[in-house]
């Protein structure tokens, strides 16, 4: 539902297989790329890609994350054993990367490419609202950020077409490379637009012996909501979370059940020992019940954000909550938990029908919420919020831990003082 | 009309998507704002066009529905505003249709998950023909009193309550929508309402922006001051910083952005809007709050605050003379939604019919008290399904194998008897399925099929007033009627039928009881005495023994419970259900060998018309 980071290997696949289209025989890029995983079966890598034994290689991770040289994460012109042997190292190893500490678990393997440094050129291409713009400069690589100053930037009209725009004669620096380089990056930007990407970033790229261009380094980020559209280019896209971030079996499920329906669940979880639970409607409510926990000086006690919204079924609901429920219980607290079934007036979330499913799922951890000492608010409008919040009302004289259930005439965010300050 | 204001109270939109809810949710404000024309013109359902008919306040009206936005907006050239429910799929082409059309000035696009390139393209394509777009992933908005579009705001209690019905003083606008109407309830309770309200979507490139509606409501004079809702991500709320620095944003702008949690946060949430992720510094919500509040925005410490600083702002420009407060206006009194009120108790209604057979009403289909679930994992058979739906009984084993080997008895009896044959003529003169099994089926009575329902009334009949088989006889004779159930063309004693037989010796081997058959068989005695192709045929053996099998299960049938089975005609239907397996195969024959229309032929009709 957003913009997510892809492979350097997935881009590069769809990079070879796709430029040809817009460049003819004019791009001599194979996209010799490998790509291997924790479960990588290194003969069956070396089968399908005949040149892992002939060619000397490069090999990095490749998780989303940028600066690999810097970080001594990059190994140059070797041979496959060697590779293996660097990558075995490495395989699920806990790493720091600048501030982020996670474990390596994904590396790119591609033919290493013999150049000049003073050959490594830069593109990018991100989106503005109303124009995709095109960076260029002849100083790539890792001096790109120090000479920013030399970096030409090309908007190209939301509605515009690039082959209106002259590219050549804005790259009158490139000398004999400036109509090799102008033409791919047409095509590149056709590329980019009709594939659903969000940003990409070739950084460097340079020339191969025959003069192909050859994209070195490179990060991308693709549309997911254009899926529908690009399943054919992207294939079997995978969308790695940033490095050092894991997401738990339950979060994965969330993210499963959102995936399967027309409603929307989002759960992440900040701290699981946290005595502050939200099971919250609405995007955007859920954002103002975690800003005012924190507020009241309970940032370090909130377990969780997440969100149910667009008329989630009673089933879907009950899934969600019973995540929600199953994860608070785990831990005991002596100073006990609080739950805040929060949202606003909703537009068209039937009220009633997810807070039975909500109910359903409280019915079935009694006992763990008793044990858990949980004290559970509640704040709803929308339709049928009467019926909804006297099931609430109803379900707190069986329940056996407290619950208290407010309607529109509250402020949205009253519960959480109520609970907190009490 | 003032060029800001995008709806008047007789704006009318075409619904793209022939969304029922949203749909009378529309008509249900527009009668309580006194509207008298409903505001949707038309709607747009590529499946069906026709009338769909709405309720306007307690009386229906029609909406005219077409195929395609263009014979709507072709037919109801006044519309000026396109709702549009399409799919995250078909929300581009749509929009970008509507935003072609000479008629349409404002599209609003309630798909989530419209890519970001086709909302850009939209978003740029509107403006350059100097039109609207309110979404893509909203709810929509509302302008008091005037025009609402699609679900926003709710239900009718919640438009009546936050005031929605007419017009107040303050300009809304913000990302999400469930906040919008939570807003509207806040305006409501801290000032004299609502004029006009949008929820922009929570996507990362809407189609008009906080600013776009901040400014419109700049130069809106009804207007008097602007409240907002801004989000984490993104530079949006920069762009109102600076148009407040260029003193471009006169009214009072009460705005808060929320996600000020973030920081507190692993780096890179991603909030329920796809939009609301800070990339940089500048797109968290400190940042965003802190350059408002600098710039001259009204600015709460907390959305907790956010009421009371509508309410001080209000206050101010009500001492200062700028605001007249709007008047209270009751709401025309509005009829109760009659499923609504049902599900709250708060009506009920003798229900028109009953049913206590079977039920679909809960998560699982039952047959009388048993689960589909269990009706297939019990294999209970299709003797079983009727014991549970036509007499409501779990039946004993030899029971339903009693009734499937009547089914499979009764199933054919060749092309000529009239239930076949008539079908194969209705069948032949091109007739459907249906027609062909019917018009076999009508057939079925007093004389054909109808055997076996008459053995069993008339057995039973002589039996229980103890008649002996000679009264019987002669009772019948007396009576000037043929004994059903005795009696066949060919077969006899000494030719017996094997269908009879092997019937007889099943029952005999698994029925408890089976006294009416014993007298039947008596009386065959007396019948074959005078002639020896009077036996007992099948329809009687069958009428005979399915009294036996009730007589059998006394726990299951008292005796009157038996009497009703029979005389509500059970019989016929178990004939009808058997043979209509058989008349299904004499259509799917004729229709196979694709054979012509049958005409009788002269030869087999003797003409006897007299010629003067």
């Amino acid at each position: 539902m957003a913009q997510c980071g892809i492979r350097e290997y997935d881009a590069k696949r769809m990079l070879a297989a796709e430029l040809p289209k817009y460049l003819g025989s004019g791009f001599g890029y194979e996209g010799k790329v490998a790509l291997v995983g924790p479960d990588a079966d290194y003969g069956a890598l070396a089968k399908e890609h005949q040149w892992l034994a002939k060619e000397r290689l490069v090999v990095k991770p490749d998780q989303l994350f940028g600066k690999r040289g810097k970080h001594g994460l990059l190994l140059i012109d070797a041979d496959w054993n060697a590779a293996k042997k660097w990558i075995g190292e490495r395989m699920n190893k806990q790493t720091t990367v600048g501030k982020v500490s996670g474990k390596l678990t994904h590396f790119l393997v591609e033919p290493f490419t013999k150049h000049d440094e003073d050959e490594e050129l830069y593109v990018a291409i991100r989106d503005e609202r109303e124009n995709d713009v095109i960076y260029f400069s002849l100083k790539g690589g890792i001096f790109v950020e120090e000479n920013w100053d030399k970096v030409i930037q090309i908007p190209v009209p939301i509605l515009g077409d690039i082959d209106k725009i002259d590219i050549a004669s804005k790259l009158s620096d490139a000398g004999k490379h400036r109509d090799q380089v102008a033409s791919f990056i047409k095509a590149l930007y056709r590329f980019y637009a009709n594939n659903g990407f969000a940003y990409l970033e070739i950084n460097p790229f340079t020339f191969d012996k025959e003069g192909n261009i050859v994209p070195l380094d490179l990060v991308a980020k693709v549309d997911d909501t254009a899926m529908f559209d690009c399943r054919k280019v992207w294939g079997d896209l995978e969308f790695p979370k940033a490095f050092g971030t894991t997401s738990s079996k339950e979060e994965e499920y969330v993210k499963y059940l959102d995936e399967q329906s027309g409603a929307s669940l989002k759960l992440t979880i900040l701290n699981p020992k946290g005595r502050v639970w939200t099971m919250v409607a609405g995007g955007g409510a859920s954002v103002i019940y975690a800003d005012t926990v924190c507020d009241l000086g309970f940032a370090n006690e909130l377990a969780n954000y997440g969100e149910y919204s667009g008329d989630p079924s009673t089933e879907l609901t009950y899934q969600y909550a019973k995540t929600v429920l199953d994860l608070m219980t785990r831990e005991k607290n002596p100073k006990g938990k609080f739950l805040l079934i929060g949202g606003g007036i909703a537009n068209f979330t039937d009220v009633a029908k997810t807070f039975t499913g909500i109910i359903t799922a409280l019915t079935e951890f009694k006992q763990k919420l008793v044990d858990n000492k949980v004290k559970i608010y509640v704040r709803r409008g929308g339709p049928n919020y009467k019926e909804g919040l006297a099931k609430m009302r109803k379900l707190g004289e069986t329940l056996g831990v407290p619950i208290e259930v407010y309607g529109p005439e509250t402020h949205m965010t009253k519960i959480v003082s109520l609970a907190l300050k009490a | 009309m003032n060029s800001a204001e995008l709806f008047t109270k007789d704006t009318q939109a075409i619904v793209v998507g022939f969304q029922q809810n949203a749909i009378q949710r529309m008509l249900d404000f527009d009668y309580a704002c006194g509207r008298t024309k409903p505001s949707v013109a038309a709607i747009v359902n590529p499946s069906r066009a026709g009338w769909h008919k709405a309720f306007f306040g307690a009386k229906e009206t029609l909406l005219p529905m077409y195929r395609t936005l263009k014979d709507a907006t072709a037919k109801h050239p006044k519309a000026d505003v396109v709702v549009n429910f399409s799919s995250q799929r078909s929300a581009f082409p749509t929009t970008m249709e509507a935003l072609d059309d000479p008629n349409i000035r404002t599209v609003a696009v309630i798909a989530e998950g419209v890519p970001e390139r086709k909302a850009r393209i939209m978003a740029a394509a509107a403006r350059e023909k100097d039109k609207w777009i309110i979404g893509p992933a909203t709810v929509g908005g509302v302008k008091a009193g005037c025009f609402k579009i699609g679900n926003t705001a709710g239900t009718i209690d919640n438009i009546v309550e936050s005031k929605l019905h007419r017009p107040g003083s303050v300009g809304f606008v913000s990302k999400s929508g469930g906040l919008s109407n939570e807003c509207y309830n806040i305006i409501a309770r801290n000032s004299d309402g609502l004029y006009e309200g949008i929820a922009i979507g929570g996507d990362a490139y809407p189609g008009s922006t906080l600013l776009d509606h901040i400014m419109r409501y700049e130069q809106i004079p009804e207007v008097k001051m602007i409240a907002a809702l801004g989000e984490i991500g993104g530079t949006e709320e920069l762009k109102i910083v600076d148009a407040l620095k260029a003193g471009k944003i006169k009214k009072p702008l009460v705005i808060w952005v929320t996600g000020t949690c973030s920081k507190m946060f692993p780096a890179g949430v991603q909030f329920g809007h796809a939009g609301a992720k800070a990339d940089s510094a500048l797109e968290t919500a400190d940042a965003k709050n802190s350059a408002l509040r600098e710039a001259g925005a009204i600015v709460p410490n907390s959305f907790d605050d956010y009421g009371d600083a509508i309410r001080t702002t209000y206050e101010t420009l009500v001492q200062a003379g700028t605001i007249k407060p709007a008047a209270d206006v009751p709401a025309p009194k509005f009829p109760q939604d009659y499923a609504q009120a049902l599900k709250e108790g708060a009506i009920r209604k003798p229900a028109s019919f009953i049913c206590t057979v079977s039920n679909d009403k809960g998560e699982e289909l039952f047959y009388s008290d048993m689960p589909i679930s269990k009706v297939i994992g019990e294999d209970i058979g299709i003797g079983g399904v009727i014991g549970l739906l036509w007499f409501k009984r779990h039946l004993p084993k030899f029971a339903t194998k009693y009734l499937e080997t009547v089914l499979m008895l009764t199933a054919d009896h060749g092309p000529a008897v009239s239930g076949a044959h008539n079908a194969i003529v209705t069948a032949r003169a091109g007739k459907d399925i249906i027609s062909s099994l019917v018009s076999g089926l009508l057939t079925i009575g007093p004389r054909f099929g109808g055997a076996i329902d008459g053995a069993a009334q008339n057995f039973k009949r002589a039996y229980t007033s103890k008649l002996t088989p000679e009264e019987f006889i002669n009772d019948m004779k007396k009576r000037g009627e043929n004994i059903p159930g005795i009696g066949h063309l060919v077969k006899s004693v000494t030719n017996p039928d094997m269908r009879v037989t092997q019937l007889k010796e099943y029952v005999f081997k698994n029925f408890p009881k089976t006294d009416l058959l014993r007298y039947a068989l008596e009386v065959e005695a007396l019948t074959t005495q005078k002639k020896g192709t009077l036996i007992l045929n099948v329809d009687g053996c069958i009428g005979i023994t399915f009294v036996d099998l009730l007589w059998s299960l006394p726990d299951l049938f008292t005796k009157e419970q038996a009497d009703e089975i029979i005389d509500l005609g059970c019989l016929n239907a178990l004939f009808v259900v058997g043979r209509s397996i058989g008349i299904f195969g004499h259509i799917f024959d004729q229709k196979r060998l694709a054979q012509p229309l049958w005409r009788v032929p002269y030869d087999d009709i003797a003409y006897m018309t007299e010629v003067k």
